[in-house]
């Protein structure tokens, strides 16, 4: 038998080497399943993890992808450093996007620099607000943010439907349900800033969030907050911190980062409000917050990591026909490696003898 | 250190090189692009199975190769341009809402042939086609209204647009015709593929006294429904009948094999060009599900009447008089919608209850 035993002094560098040897755990792993696929486990690994970093095109697309994954990252770490599971980043995504996509359309025809900064605006107040609604229900009725945030991610995506078939749907359509092409309009699209990497307006944003992200959990009252709530509730209590504000503020910066990003893979990448507009960034970003160890620095990493598996992942589908299926595969197995080694940082496991 | 990092760009060039080699004489490269997973067993299947025929037709003079579930949107655009760059001929994107990515991406490769299924944006380098599914439904719909006991037939819609509107109307005048006391329940679900929707709305459908359901959504979750209770249905885009052998009546089947290789031999020939095709039962993109013994030999006769005279062009579904639905005159006697107003069908027929969404 088998036994979990704490150590006393878990290695610091381990706990940064960890999502290293999780991403090369993987791709060993993957390359087994590939070769049992009957696909060349070279290739695959060449195409999932090389070929995005290296082909012009491919890098071209890096942060189109990237991006909406490392905002939402950024924001649901935070939460998760002080315990509150933020787990509806989706619906908050969806959320931000109807709020700056209605302003957007509402002024459609009008010009101004100040019509992106607004829509921007209101998208991240539309995913703080459906963010509050888990927030207020956790500190009145201590309902689970968990179930809350989640069941609020299918209420987000009917709302969605009901939206772009009615209020939000393009005049001039033909009665598909669908919004006007946002990123069409001057006045509406975001501006690409370094298109090399696929990098617009929306990733400068996101790039000075992440920083001020970084300097709130290092040099903020703030950041000591969250990190003292989640490392140990009752000495943050203790110190004066009230849990509820925690709560309120992480749902509602979590919230808010998923609805700008919602707001910006609308104005840039994807353009329109469809049904099928959200494609589960939010469900992703879980995977980039924790594989870049809750820390901005680790997510910037990890949302480009991941980021490129999904572009590789498509060219190894039509090139070596894999199905799309292993790339998902692939991605949880990420996750299970990182989270499977990281418990082995904590712990160690100790053999039971018998008693006899 | 500097020596191991140009090993490994060696040997990352070395997988580019294998990877991206051609041959000089290459065959013609067809690329398929799909909304749903191959295993849906309905619309993205079908397109698989075109897929598939392409292949057994042309056998080696063809290479074909596909991705599935991509998300209609910025990753089609990618993938869609990703495919063009690795040399492919001709790219079939089997989604309406793949219509903009198509445009974009064709416009910056103006020598690879696209083709988009079900759109009505077209250009020099883009082809749209689609099915006449409405004339599965007239079909399936007489045979609905013939099976009806409780003269209540249900119906599982996606979206209000004009696709879907069109095959409710369709069914309608044709269960009308041959049970005139026979009424239509719509449930709007919209979504095109969600098991646990579909499912749902055919329970509230039984309850409320069907005993036919007809479904414009992709899943066989009504149809295995309809088994459990003991009604019947009919399979979407393939055969269900592994679903509900005792509920399908027979099923509209999406036949994509024929216009798939014709096209691709054009790309052979190089005569392929910009088109826009609407082909149905007469052209055999529709077809049909065996009919189940259940049908009685009367019912079995007419359907098969039907069939025939859409095939041979003897029929039009939506042939006046018709009137819409505030009883205000759409088609006077003998009139034949043409293509355009079916098109962009918006309104219900007179006789069916209820209100269109917006």
């Amino acid at each position: 038998m088998f036994r979990l035993e704490q150590r006393p002094q878990p290695s610091k560098t381990m706990l940064y080497l960890t999502p290293v040897i999780a991403v090369l755990a993987t791709m060993i792993v993957g390359a087994a399943l590939f070769a049992l696929l009957g696909i060349d486990p070279g290739s695959a690994i060449y195409l999932l993890f090389i070929d995005p970093f290296v082909d012009s095109y491919n890098l071209s697309q890096l942060f189109v992808k990237a991006s909406p994954l490392i905002l939402i990252a950024m924001g649901l770490s935070l939460g998760f450093r002080a315990g509150v599971w933020n787990i509806g980043a989706e619906g908050q995504f969806i959320v931000g996007a109807i709020a700056g996509g209605a302003v957007g359309l509402a002024l459609w025809g009008t010009e101004g620099w100040w019509i992106l900064p607004l829509m921007a605006i209101a998208a991240a107040l539309g995913g703080g607000l459906w963010a509050m609604i888990p927030a207020v229900l956790k500190i009145k009725f201590n309902a689970n943010e968990i179930l809350v945030s989640l069941m609020l991610v299918y209420v987000a995506e009917n709302f969605l439907a009901q939206m772009v078939q009615g209020v939000l749907r393009a005049p001039d359509g033909m009665g598909f349900p669908e919004s006007r092409n946002l990123g069409r309009n001057d006045a509406t699209s975001l501006p690409d800033v370094f298109p090399a990497l696929g990098i617009d307006a929306g990733g400068v944003v996101m790039l000075v969030l992440l920083a001020l992200a970084f300097f709130l959990l290092q040099k903020h009252a703030l950041g000591f907050q969250i990190k003292l709530t989640g490392e140990s509730s009752r000495a943050a209590r203790f110190s004066g911190v009230k849990p509820g504000i925690i709560i309120a503020v992480c749902l509602g910066i979590s919230g808010a980062a998923a609805g700008l990003a919602g707001l910006f893979e609308l104005t840039g990448a994807a353009g329109k409000l469809t049904i099928d507009f959200p494609v589960g960034y939010g469900f992703t970003a879980i995977i980039v917050a924790f594989l870049g160890r809750l820390n901005p620095v680790g997510i910037l990493l990890a949302g480009v990591v991941l980021a490129g598996t999904y572009i590789g992942g498509e060219n190894a589908q039509f090139q070596l026909q894999l199905p799309a299926a292993a790339v998902t595969v692939f991605q949880g197995m990420m996750l299970f490696f990182l989270l499977g080694f990281e418990i082995l940082i904590n712990y160690r496991i100790k053999r039971l003898r018998r008693a006899v | 250190m500097k020596f191991t990092k140009t090993l490994a760009a060696a040997a990352a060039m070395g997988f580019a090189l294998t990877g991206g080699a051609m041959a000089d004489d290459h065959p013609v490269k067809a690329g398929f692009i799909y909304v749903g997973p191959i295993g849906d067993l309905g619309w993205t299947w079908t397109h698989d199975q075109g897929r598939l025929a392409v292949e057994a037709e042309f056998g080696d003079k063809v290479e074909t190769s596909y991705v599935e579930s991509v998300p209609e949107g910025a990753d089609a655009e990618r993938v869609m341009s990703q495919m063009a760059r690795s040399g492919v001929d001709i790219i079939f994107t089997t989604s309406f809402g793949y219509m903009d990515p198509t445009i974009n991406v064709a416009a910056d490769f103006p020598d690879v042939a696209f083709e988009h299924a079900t759109g009505y944006k077209r250009a020099d380098n883009v082809s749209t086609y689609s099915a006449r599914f409405y004339e599965g439904r007239y079909v399936i719909g007489e045979i609905a209204g013939a099976m009806t006991e409780t003269n209540k037939i249900g119906y599982i819609a996606s979206f209000p647009i004009p696709e879907v509107v069109r095959g409710i109307n369709a069914a309608y005048l044709a269960a009308k015709s041959v049970n005139p006391d026979v009424e239509f329940k719509v449930v709007w679900v919209y979504t095109w593929f969600d098991p646990g929707k579909e499912a749902d709305a055919a329970n509230a459908l039984i309850e409320q006294g069907v005993d036919v359901i007809m479904q414009h959504t992709d899943s066989p979750a009504a149809m295995t429904i309809a088994e459990e209770k003991g009604v019947y249905a009919f399979g979407q885009a393939s055969d269900m009948s592994n679903f509900g052998p005792n509920a399908q009546l027979t099923g509209i089947i999406d036949v994509w094999g024929p216009y798939y290789i014709e096209r691709v031999q054009a790309v052979m020939d190089g005569t392929w060009e910009s088109t826009d095709t609407w082909d149905g039962v007469q052209e055999g993109m529709v077809g049909f599900a065996p009919f189940s013994d259940k049908l009685p030999d009367d019912v079995r006769a007419r359907a098969e009447a039907t069939i025939a005279a859409l095939a041979a062009g003897e029929l039009h579904p939506f042939t006046g008089p018709i009137n819409k639905q505030d009883g205000s005159v759409w088609l006077a006697d003998g009139e034949v919608a043409d293509d355009g107003a079916l098109a962009g069908l918006n309104f219900y027929i007179e006789g069916i209850d209820g209100e269109l969404p917006n």
